[in-house]
């Protein structure tokens, strides 16, 4: 019996609602470690955790029918458009229930109905694509807005500096977000950018500005006003959101012992942990009670994951063609 | 029935996808004001306006990938890259994103994306400026790859590739643009993706695409004269390919020889070896055949005709085709 995911919503107007879904991504995060470990999900993922406040502050700036594209370390920025947790988690454990029937994984989860355009395995390909939806949304007339997650590592990739250019001479309703995390893979952003990301965006006339990305609320307001001016038609902005990842870059990471960050650097970044300072915030008692429910939809969500068939071979090749042209059926491939 | 060159088929081609469908846009170098570099869009930013056929900046992977974005979102971009060396800014989001979008959503989307390339060879062009990179397309899995070699086929072909709903790189012979044919413009085409038979023969299959069906047929020309009868296959689509077809020439005639301009290493001609040699051992004479180009870098206008495969080239894999 191939289980049915219960349906999902994800609040995001209220700091509680914030901090809650700013949790589930935690929780989905440490539970796919998990998972990892046990060999659940096969290949590994890359985590998310750290960066919570700002894929939370950001959708929480983006309303239904609004768009983004993800990246490699995208399950954050999924769950905080609305994914459903339980499709997700039975996509990165190869399951037809999951969102894109077991066959995209972690890196190309998708869920087009909730206008995420995908998470992508290659370093800023997803800029341009939020730039053609941007414009076909524009050319239709609607306001949609468009955003753009991509690391401190894209910054050195020349289809996002096209893409910069693109935006701004067609003053295109892109939202770009830069998770600056310090590094790309293991090479510190520091050395790495030559001029600054912010003076980047700002020499195609693209107005930009850094934020606090370990501060969900700072994230928003200055997600809200690029988000606003997107809408009104005036082009696109650019958010550099300061930010670190705890864990590495991938769960292979550990067993590879990659020494490039220290003990004392992290420590450092995880005092500044975005949770426990939404927490801070809300009526004494309510982030436990939030803790709890959370506790029990992932927990739901791995005995449906768990639950569920894995695809079927003799499938590998449908959905190569919008026709339906397959390998021994009429013309052969 | 109107005699036309294959530019000017290409461009009424486009011009009618434009009427017919309000969601197919032109994007690409040059291609507004101007009406690109061989003009195959000349004329059409007038006629439909800068929002519709759009000169783009140079940024071939920017393109290609807003393109995709637009698709997406349900319009018809027609993406003109300049020349086939132009392409490979592009290579990444074409292997990476398009070809591969409509299986990973499990065709819940759909790609409807034509990159148009001008490809091939002998108009004293150079590297980057000459070359056939259809098979560096054809390997990857989701990509419809296919190329006219006349005005009538430059014509069809064009506007189903734009009607198809998966992404199409479609490859213009460049050498053949000012080539003139018959297109019958009410006509009913044949499936885009199936081998026509451009010539009809008995002792021998030439099977070729694009630019080199013209040689082809000047050499089946040339061995009747020697008394020999030369089917020539017009191949079309180099993915999917056409081996139902393919195998039913070879089947008649017991000899086939591959012709196209790009190396012959690894390159489409392998694969239909390779496809034939299963299908059809007991039909067989002689082994498959395969002439193409050096794998070497594209050489320089110089010595070009050296590169390419001509009459001679072809009609000596014939001898020996036919000497088994």
């Amino acid at each position: 019996m191939t289980p049915t995911a219960p349906p999902h919503h994800l609040p995001l107007a209220e700091p509680a609602d914030r901090y809650r879904a700013m949790r589930l991504v935690r929780g989905f995060e440490e539970q796919a470690l998990d998972l990892v470990r046990e060999g659940v999900i096969a290949g590994g993922i890359h985590p998310y955790i750290g960066q919570e406040a700002v894929a939370v502050g950001v959708c929480a700036a983006l309303r239904d029918g609004d768009l983004i594209t993800s990246t490699h370390r995208g399950h954050g920025h999924v769950l905080a458009k609305g994914a459903s947790p339980h499709r997700m988690l039975a996509e990165l454990a190869g399951r037809v229930t999951g969102l894109n029937r077991g066959r995209g994984g972690s890196m190309h989860a998708a869920d087009f109905s909730l206008g995420i355009l995908g998470a992508n395995g290659i370093v800023g390909a997803g800029a341009p694509i939020a730039a053609g939806a941007a414009w076909a949304e524009a050319r239709a007339g609607r306001d949609t807005v468009v955003t753009a997650f991509f690391g401190d590592g894209a910054l050195n990739q020349g289809v996002l500096l096209e893409t910069f250019n693109l935006a701004a001479i067609w003053r295109l309703p892109v939202l770009f977000v830069c998770e600056n995390n310090g590094y790309a893979t293991t090479l510190p952003a520091a050395g790495a950018v030559a001029g600054g990301a912010v003076e980047r965006a700002r020499a195609f006339g693209i107005p930009a500005q850094t934020v606090d990305g370990m501060d969900c609320e700072a994230v928003l307001a200055a997600a809200a006003g690029a988000v606003e001016r997107a809408r009104a038609g005036d082009g696109p902005s650019f958010l550099e959101c300061r930010t670190y990842r705890f864990e590495g870059h991938h769960t292979m990471e550990r067993r590879l012992k990659l020494g490039y960050r220290t003990a004392e650097e992290v420590a450092g970044w995880r005092e500044r942990d975005p949770l426990p300072r939404a927490a801070a915030a809300l009526d004494p008692g309510e982030a436990d009670r939030i803790d709890a429910g959370i506790g029990q939809l992932l927990a739901d969500a791995r005995t449906f994951a768990l639950a569920s068939p894995a695809p079927d071979i003799s499938g590998a090749c449908d959905y190569l063609y919008a026709d339906g042209l397959r390998p021994r059926a009429g013309v052969t491939l | 029935m109107t005699s036309m060159t294959l530019a000017k088929a290409l461009n009424e081609s486009l011009r009618h996808s434009l009427e017919s469908d309000p969601k197919v846009l032109m994007m690409g170098e040059d291609v507004g004001k101007l009406g690109g570099v061989f003009r195959i869009t000349d004329g059409l930013q007038k006629d439909f306006g800068e929002e519709r056929v759009i000169d783009t900046p140079l940024a071939e992977s920017g393109i290609v990938g807003t393109a995709i974005g637009l698709a997406l979102r349900g319009y018809r971009p027609v993406v003109e890259i300049q020349f086939d060396g132009f392409v490979f800014p592009a290579y990444d989001q074409i292997v990476t994103q398009l070809a591969k979008m409509h299986a990973r959503a499990l065709g819940k989307i759909k790609l409807p994306v034509v990159v148009r390339i001008p490809y091939g060879g002998g108009i004293g062009a150079v590297e980057h400026h000459s070359e056939s990179p259809e098979t560096l397309f054809a390997h990857v899995a989701g990509l419809k790859v296919v190329s006219p070699a006349t005005p009538s086929d430059g014509y069809w072909m064009l506007q189903q590739a734009i009607e198809c709903d998966d992404p199409v790189i479609f490859f213009e012979p460049k050498r053949r643009y000012w080539d003139k044919g018959e297109v019958d413009t009410a006509a009913v085409p044949a499936p885009l993706h199936r081998a026509n038979v451009a010539r009809e023969g008995r002792d021998l299959t030439l099977a070729a695409y694009g630019p080199m069906v013209k040689v082809c047929l000047e050499v089946a020309k040339a061995a009747e004269e020697d008394g020999r009868s030369l089917e020539v296959l017009d191949l079309r689509s180099m993915s999917p390919i056409d081996f139902d077809g393919i195998q039913a020439s070879v089947e008649k005639t017991r000899r086939l020889v591959v012709v196209h301009e790009a190396p012959v290493f690894l390159g489409t001609g392998a694969e239909i070896a390779a496809r034939i040699t299963e299908r059809c051992f007991y039909h067989l004479e002689a082994p498959v055949l395969r002439v193409g180009g050096f794998h070497a870098p594209y050489p320089p206008a110089r010595v070009e005709e050296e590169y390419l495969p001509g009459l001679d080239r072809v009609l000596d894999a014939v001898d020996r085709a036919l000497a088994f």
